[in-house]
């Protein structure tokens, strides 16, 4: 089991409540889309999966482990496997993208190879690895604050990629890209996924995005799941009652609207081509 | 005037009553430190500091004085940069102990939580008695282990800029974008880790400009400490005091106008290196 939550809820601090009695669960090497309009818990819901937050009712299980029960180790140990895509990169802006990449690898490091690299990276061809895949190699020694918004987010998961973590979290991860970069960062997480077993778990505000890469989306409105279903299974009706929209468009990448074929014409890469990552 | 329907901004009475709590709370404070502006232009008071000043003229600028200015000035700026030096061993740990964004056990918040907030409430309480002690205090308590000389005042400088430091230090760590740092501690990465790849590079600017600032401070203070007898700069000055050497005493002057300026061009290069 990947993770499990039963029955989780979650008052933030100021009484609002972000998640309503959520059991979700995956199993090693699942890849789930989770949509749904903002303000709908999807970034509660990644969160509690990163053990960044606590929910305030139910379980969680992360990779087999309660991460709430454990020590302090432990819980670090557990962190290290983890690895969660911010949407705005968590990045100083005076740090050189190199630098913003290896510190995914901090909870796996010793110290002493923490600092070195400080000092003169330890690993270069690891860094320039994942940034090639992103197609952005040419940026490895760039200031973070010389970077365009989408030019940062792919030097975020750049370092979620290097980190290798089981657990592969991902919020809005493409939502500063152009469409034709956005598939190439979506499809990089797929096979980053499947080249090592990890779980893929992905918000995406764009539905044509997840109807199109993801084997199992799941719809969240108001605190809680809507639906757990393959995208051949989501019909129309059902994605206008999750986004509230009788008429108006639903959101998809440059607002081109979603086409809806017969069942089963859609679903996971039925009409993109994939981008094979650069030779390095 | 404002027509009758628009909302009137609800905070402006608070804003007012603090003012009013201001006044009334300072104008006391001042009557009780005697602050009466009226007598510097009192006649009689400004003969006497015209004839103090006078004496400042021409500052003394013999070969043989300048010779031991210059020897006192190496002595003080030793006693503040190792008074520094020292302070930071002591400032730096306590500050990284101290800043809340890098504690692990407030995510979630998570295991050893209670044991974190002890070791806190020490740590700020070990800065806080530091630091409440003046350095002349700590220096004339030293005197009596090491005796006369710099040893006590670097030591007093020491302890009481640790303290300074560490609570300023920690401070500047919470303040400005704390996100890249607890997003490192979440990926399983340690709170010294946190530090250098997260809060470092967006607060370095700050802690280094303090630093330097409290190095100057340092320079001051050694001057003060001179005069109880630990060298430098200090002890001469209180020479040319009692000797009524005026032209003395605007060299020395000259020579701390110097090194705040100096101070001041050190935090702008570093200031800039950081950017």
């Amino acid at each position: 089991m990947s993770f499990r939550l039963v029955a989780a809820g979650l008052v933030h601090a100021n009484g609002q409540r972000a998640l309503r009695k959520v059991s979700l669960a995956a199993r090693r090497g699942e890849r789930i889309a989770v949509i749904g309009p903002s303000g709908a818990g999807k970034t509660s819901l990644l969160r509690i999966l990163a053990t960044s937050i606590r929910p305030t009712e139910g379980q969680v299980e992360v990779l087999d482990l309660y991460p709430w029960q454990l020590n302090g180790a432990q819980l670090r140990q557990l962190r290290s496997r983890i690895g969660l895509i911010h949407q705005a990169p968590p990045i100083p802006p005076r740090q050189r993208a190199i630098t913003a990449i290896l510190a995914g690898r901090l909870g796996q490091w010793p110290w002493w190879k923490a600092l070195l690299s400080l000092l003169y990276p330890l690993d270069i061809a690891g860094p320039r690895q994942q940034l090639a895949r992103l197609d952005l190699a040419d940026r490895l020694f760039e200031r973070c604050d010389r970077l365009s918004g989408g030019q940062l987010q792919r030097v975020g998961a750049a370092r979620v990629l290097y980190q290798q973590p089981d657990l592969l979290l991902a919020d809005e991860p493409v939502s500063a890209m152009d469409p034709a970069l956005a598939d190439l960062t979506v499809n990089q997480l797929h096979a980053e996924a499947a080249s090592r077993g990890a779980t893929l778990v992905a918000s995406l505000h764009a539905v044509d995005l997840a109807l199109r890469w993801f084997p199992r989306v799941v719809g969240l409105k108001a605190g809680e799941i809507l639906f757990d279903l393959p995208p051949v299974k989501i019909s129309d009706p059902m994605l206008r009652d999750l986004y509230a929209s009788e008429t108006g468009p639903l959101p998809t990448q440059d607002h081109q609207p979603l086409e809806f074929g017969p069942a089963g014409s859609r679903g996971p890469k039925s009409r993109i081509t994939v981008v094979p990552p650069h030779p390095l | 005037m404002f027509p009758s329907s628009l909302p009137r901004d609800p905070d402006a009475p608070k804003r007012l009553s603090w003012a009013m709590v201001a006044v009334v709370a300072l104008w006391p404070l001042l009557q009780l430190a005697e602050f009466n502006p009226a007598a510097l232009l009192d006649a009689r008071n400004l003969k006497v500091m015209r004839g103090f000043v006078s004496q400042f003229f021409p500052p003394e600028l013999s070969t043989e004085f300048l010779a031991l200015l210059a020897r006192a000035t190496v002595e003080t700026l030793a006693m503040a940069t190792a008074g520094i030096a020292l302070a930071l061993l002591l400032a730096a740990p306590l500050g990284l102990l101290l800043a809340h964004s890098l504690s692990l056990s407030r995510i979630g918040p998570g295991p050893g939580r209670g044991r974190g907030e002890v070791l806190r409430a020490l740590a700020r309480l070990l800065l806080l008695a530091l630091r409440g002690i003046p350095e002349l205090v700590w220096a004339l308590l030293l005197v009596r282990a090491f005796g006369l000389g710099p040893a006590a005042g670097v030591l007093a400088l020491a302890l009481t800029y640790g303290g300074m430091l560490g609570k300023v230090y920690a401070e500047i760590l919470e303040s400005g974008d704390t996100r890249p740092a607890r997003a490192l501690l979440e990926t399983g990465s340690g709170r010294l880790m946190a530090f250098f790849y997260g809060l470092l590079p967006s607060t370095a600017q700050e802690l280094a400009s303090y630093t330097v600032y409290r190095w100057e401070c340092a320079v001051r203070a050694s001057v003060i400490m001179g005069f109880v007898g630990a060298g430098g700069l200090g002890q001469l000055m209180d020479q040319s005091m009692k000797m009524l050497n005026g032209g003395e005493v605007s060299a020395i002057l000259m020579i701390f106008l110097l090194l705040v300026l100096l101070a001041d061009k050190i935090s702008l290069t570093l200031r800039k290196a950081l950017a």
